[in-house]
């Protein structure tokens, strides 16, 4: 058995322990020194996770392949940035506690093994591990009724969508005789087909990791819980996690029930179609601007199942290009809000942005570029995650679903760019403080990915196209 | 790329983003970064336009096909290369808008004051757009620059626009849009069933009949509402309005022009079946937008509404010329586009003139100008009647060659068409004697000032290029001449070719 194929998660997990020794035994303060002991475990583990060999063990449980790859160093860079912009954050709340990053890091390996699993229960408990230190996160300002309610929600929530999903793995257990995806897929392949209880019981599958990237019908708890929670939580909540459930999604869906595809991609279809509409058109009413960006993340989630329902290895390669693209504007977006930071209390409001062209043009340029990219207007990279998504949905014929989504994607510009002109045209409403160098750092940093991806979309298609590859065989 | 080697669309296009970055990093008080930004801005346009004139002077108008071609690798494995290139269709697009950029530079030079450095930041980014979109041989890069153009106009409306800039920069913003996703599924489907998304390539790729017709209407609603065509043309006299006077002249000088260009690189060439088919439709709605905004032009209280107005009637007789098909109809729709292009800049240009002094645009509050500035007087008459034809003006090459095209069609066509250039006659000189002519009445005209040394800097070129335009109209049409001749040739030998595989087939 290849234990060393787990050698990133195995690390990570030591280190989030031992900063938590290190973080007790501290006398004094500890909580920046543990947070940049956390950035190096996570750097640690991307350079494991590049140099780990291809191939499952731990008796089929675990697989390593381009795909896990791919999805665990996007998840790594996404919490590695949310992590980077919590540090003045939480000290300015007065939550710079060394669990948090102890926390980030489970998280991080729950996301990990999900990325990995290759039998319904490591993905479970992989999701469980996740999500657990996920709620904790969540409601880490304590103090905070808001964020105590956002966390609490989360938690009920998400505690009824692992149980659907665990129902659903059940029935799939009971009616095929397997966990395992490779037994899951060579029994589904055979000729009678899939009897009934076996698509009841991936329809709720679907349905509880649909919940986690809260696609509609079970996007409830988003806006929420984003609005609720910490900024860098909702920061970290909105990419990494997404990217793990999504990677999940489309194994799951890719391997073992592949052979059921024209089961289930018309609800994929409807999820997606119904996110897209949600989020373009419930955002537009929005005035708090990380109520908005959970609406628009609900749409983004709409455009990348797209993809999925596609089927195809081109619409699988474009879900994963649109979740590069996702986690680094979405990031830096996330960047721009933590610093709208006035007289020294965090403001929120989408006015509180009015006139920031003039008070401070440079955050004002960087957040108008995640704008326009967000709402795909090409040079910026999020026309390229839409233009790879439709070509899928094109070449499959699925034209309802390219026109109500480029249709969406009009309605979903009127509220980025309204923000635009918020920044741009109306009053200023008086300067924000000055910001940190490290908010500064993540948003250029995403700012300049954003702008530039068109100059090097090479390597990242071509990535994306290997681990899109692995999944169709 | 020409014998030397040396990519000169690339640097055409390219260079004004060079003169953004120096902008982005001029420090210092408002003042000097105002004072520096202009100059920068304006010499990089100045030098680009420079530049351009090498595309006039080697072109070779006897070649119908794409000339200066430089290609690179961009995403080979989908089919998808960054690609430039001109034929005599596109060339003297790019030369017009690398030529309007200065003349809107130095419009602004007084009038804009606020956050100067980023007015002119968004002017530059405009130009690269536009001369990209010129250029673009690669589909997906065309319509990265085609879209790309939104930001900077959005921005110039929006920010240093009139009272009513917000809802005209959204309606502008998101009329554009619409149209445009669409054009992106066609695209997308071009490129789904042919493997590429290189333009020449496809100019010679015969798509399904069927899928021509679903091809053209998405076409359609990103290039009707770019030019735009009645009914959809309802966001133009808003945006007009609202804009700053360069906004405007970009707006009206080429942005409009992207639709026709559209029409004639895209749909006639690449679905000739189905621009045959509803070519009829294309004439009606062209026969109404000339009729129907002339008559709405008469009634306007606002000048730049009432020039916004008879820039849709104009464009209704390019989409009338276009889908005439023969070599008359198209250079006629070509000279038009072009001519357009300089006439209605310098109109606006013309009521910017008096804006900038009175802050008004309503026609009741002027008369009797001719009095206090004769210059200016001279200046609008000139453009006011090449808008309308007159003969030895630009505008009238255009619109005869428009008219002979449509009549070869369709006589009824050709008289509709006519109409609405009496239409035009009508409501230009009406506008001219109210706003000129007459007796100067009001008390706040008496002391207006004639164009000042910077202004007559401004319409100088304009003045000239009309009347050049109008005179001698060969050294223009013959650069297309070639392009033109071979397109409509094509075009019927596809037909031909089409109606073979009918007969065969029944």
């Amino acid at each position: 058995m290849n234990w060393s194929l787990a050698l990133p998660e195995i690390v990570l997990s030591i280190a989030a322990m031992a900063i938590l020794i290190f973080g007790v035994l501290m006398r004094r303060d500890s909580s920046f020194a543990c947070n940049m002991l956390a950035l190096g475990a996570l750097l640690l583990a991307a350079f494991l996770v590049l140099a780990a060999p291809t191939g499952s063990a731990y008796g089929g449980l675990f697989v390593v392949d381009a795909f896990s790859r791919f999805a665990k160093l996007l998840v790594l860079a996404g919490s590695a940035l949310a992590l980077m912009l919590s540090l003045d954050y939480n000290r300015h709340e007065g939550m710079a506690r060394f669990e948090f990053p102890v926390l980030i890091l489970f998280v991080v390996v729950g996301m990990m093994v999900m990325v990995s699993a290759a039998n319904l229960m490591t993905l479970y408990l992989g999701l469980e591990l996740h999500s657990l230190a996920l709620y904790v996160v969540t409601a880490f300002n304590r103090d905070s009724l808001r964020s105590s309610e956002a966390g609490l929600k989360y938690f009920v929530l998400g505690a009824l969508a692992s149980g659907l999903l665990l129902y659903g793995i059940s029935l799939v257990y009971g009616f095929s005789g397997s966990t395992s995806f490779s037994a899951l897929a060579g029994a589904l392949g055979a000729p009678q087909g899939a009897s009934i209880g076996l698509v009841v019981g991936v329809v709720f599958v679907i349905a509880g990791l649909v919940f986690k990237v809260s696609a509609v019908p079970f996007h409830m708890w988003t806006p929420d819980v984003y609005e609720g929670a910490p900024t860098p939580v909702t920061a970290f909540l909105s990419t990494a996690p997404k990217v793990a459930a999504m990677a999940l999604i489309l194994r799951t869906m890719a391997t073992p029930f592949g052979h059921l595809a024209d089961n289930w991609r018309l609800l994929i279809e409807l999820i997606s179609i119904a996110s897209m509409i949600l989020g373009a058109v419930a955002a537009i009413g929005q005035t708090n601007i990380k109520r908005l960006m959970a609406y628009s993340s609900i749409g983004h989630m709409g455009y990348v199942l797209v993809g999925l329902a596609a089927g195809s290895a081109i619409g699988l390669r474009g879900v994963l290009i649109y979740l590069v693209v996702y986690v680094f504007m979405n990031l830096g977006t996330f960047a721009c809000i933590i610093a709208m930071r006035r007289q020294g209390k965090q403001v929120e409001q989408i006015a509180d942005l009015a006139g920031l062209g003039r008070t401070d043009p440079g955050l004002a340029l960087v957040l108008a570029i995640f704008m326009f990219s967000m709402a795909g207007i090409p040079p910026l990279s999020g026309f390229f995650g839409k233009l790879y998504i439709f070509l899928a949905a094109v070449q499959a014929g699925m034209w309802v679903l390219a026109v109500i989504g480029v249709l969406t994607s009009v309605v979903g510009a009127y509220y980025y760019i309204r923000i635009v002109k918020v920044m741009y045209i109306d009053e200023p409403a008086g300067a924000f403080d000055p910001r940190p160098a490290m908010l500064s750092l993540v948003a250029a940093g995403t700012g300049l990915f954003t702008t530039f991806f068109f100059l090097f979309p090479g390597p990242f298609v071509g990535a994306a196209q290997a681990a899109a590859q692995v999944l169709l065989g | 790329m020409n014998a030397a080697g040396f990519p000169i669309l690339s640097l055409v296009t390219f260079l004004p983003l060079v003169g953004g970055a120096v902008i982005m990093s001029i420090r210092g008080d408002e003042e000097v970064v105002a004072s520096n930004a202009r100059w920068t801005a304006l010499w990089t346009s100045l030098i680009v336009f420079g530049l351009s004139l090498v595309l006039w002077a080697d072109f070779n108008p006897g070649d119908p096909g794409f000339q200066f071609v430089e290609s690179a690798s961009w995403m080979p494995e989908y089919g998808l290369g960054y690609k430039m290139g001109v034929d005599g269709i596109s060339v003297l697009f790019v030369l017009l808008s690398t030529a309007l950029t200065p003349i809107c530079i130095l419009a602004s030079w007084e009038v804009i004051k606020r956050q100067v450095r980023e007015y002119m930041l968004a002017f530059l980014i405009l130009e690269t757009m536009m001369v990209g979109t010129f250029c673009a041989l690669d589909f997906v890069v065309f319509y990265m620059f085609f879209e790309g153009v939104l930001i900077p106009m959005y921005l110039i409306i929006g920010i240093w626009g009139g009272p009513r800039r917000i809802y005209s920069a959204f309606k502008f913003f998101l009329f554009t849009f619409a149209g445009s996703v669409l054009l992106l599924i066609a695209i997308l489907a071009i490129w789904a069933h042919t493997g590429t998304a290189d333009i020449p390539t496809l100019l010679h790729t015969r798509l399904p009949v069927v899928m021509q017709g679903w091809l053209f209407f998405a076409f359609l609603a990103s290039f009707a509402i770019k030019l735009p065509m009645w009914p959809v043309h309802t966001w133009l006299p808003d945006a007009h309005v609202e804009a700053p006077t360069a906004g405007s002249v970009i707006l009206a000088g080429v942005l409009l022009k992207m639709g026709a260009y559209g029409f004639l690189r895209f749909s006639v060439p690449m679905l000739p079946a189905a621009s045959a088919a509803f070519a009829p439709l294309m004439f009606a709605l062209g026969v109404i937008a000339v009729i129907y905004t002339s008559y709405v032009a008469l009634a306007q209280q606002d000048m730049k509404k009432l020039i916004a107005y008879s820039s849709v009637a104009h464009m209704g007789l390019v989409t009338i010329g276009v889908f005439t098909f023969n070599i008359q109809g198209i250079q006629g729709a070509l000279f038009q586009m072009l001519s357009h292009g300089i006439v209605s800049a310098a109109l606006f240009l013309c009521v910017g003139v008096i804006y900038d002094r009175m802050h008004t645009r309503e026609i009741a509050r002027y008369g009797g100008l001719v009095e206090r500035m004769p210059m200016y007087a001279v200046v609008f008459m000139l453009f006011s009647l090449a808008s309308v034809g007159l003969p030895g003006t630009s505008g009238f090459v255009g619109e005869i060659l428009v008219m002979i095209g449509a009549m070869q069609v369709n006589f009824w066509l050709a008289l509709l068409g006519g109409v609405g250039m009496i239409l035009g006659v009508a409501y230009m000189l009406y506008l001219y004697r109210r706003v000129i002519f007459g007796a100067l009445t009001k008390i706040e005209l008496k002391n207006i000032l004639d164009l000042s040394p910077r202004e007559v800097a401004v319409f100088a070129p304009l003045v000239l290029l009309t009347l050049w335009m109008g005179i001698y109209p060969q050294s223009f049409s013959s650069f297309w001449a070639a392009s033109v001749a071979q397109m409509v040739q094509q075009h019927t030998a596809m037909l031909h070719h089409a109606a073979l595989i009918a007969v065969a087939s029944r």
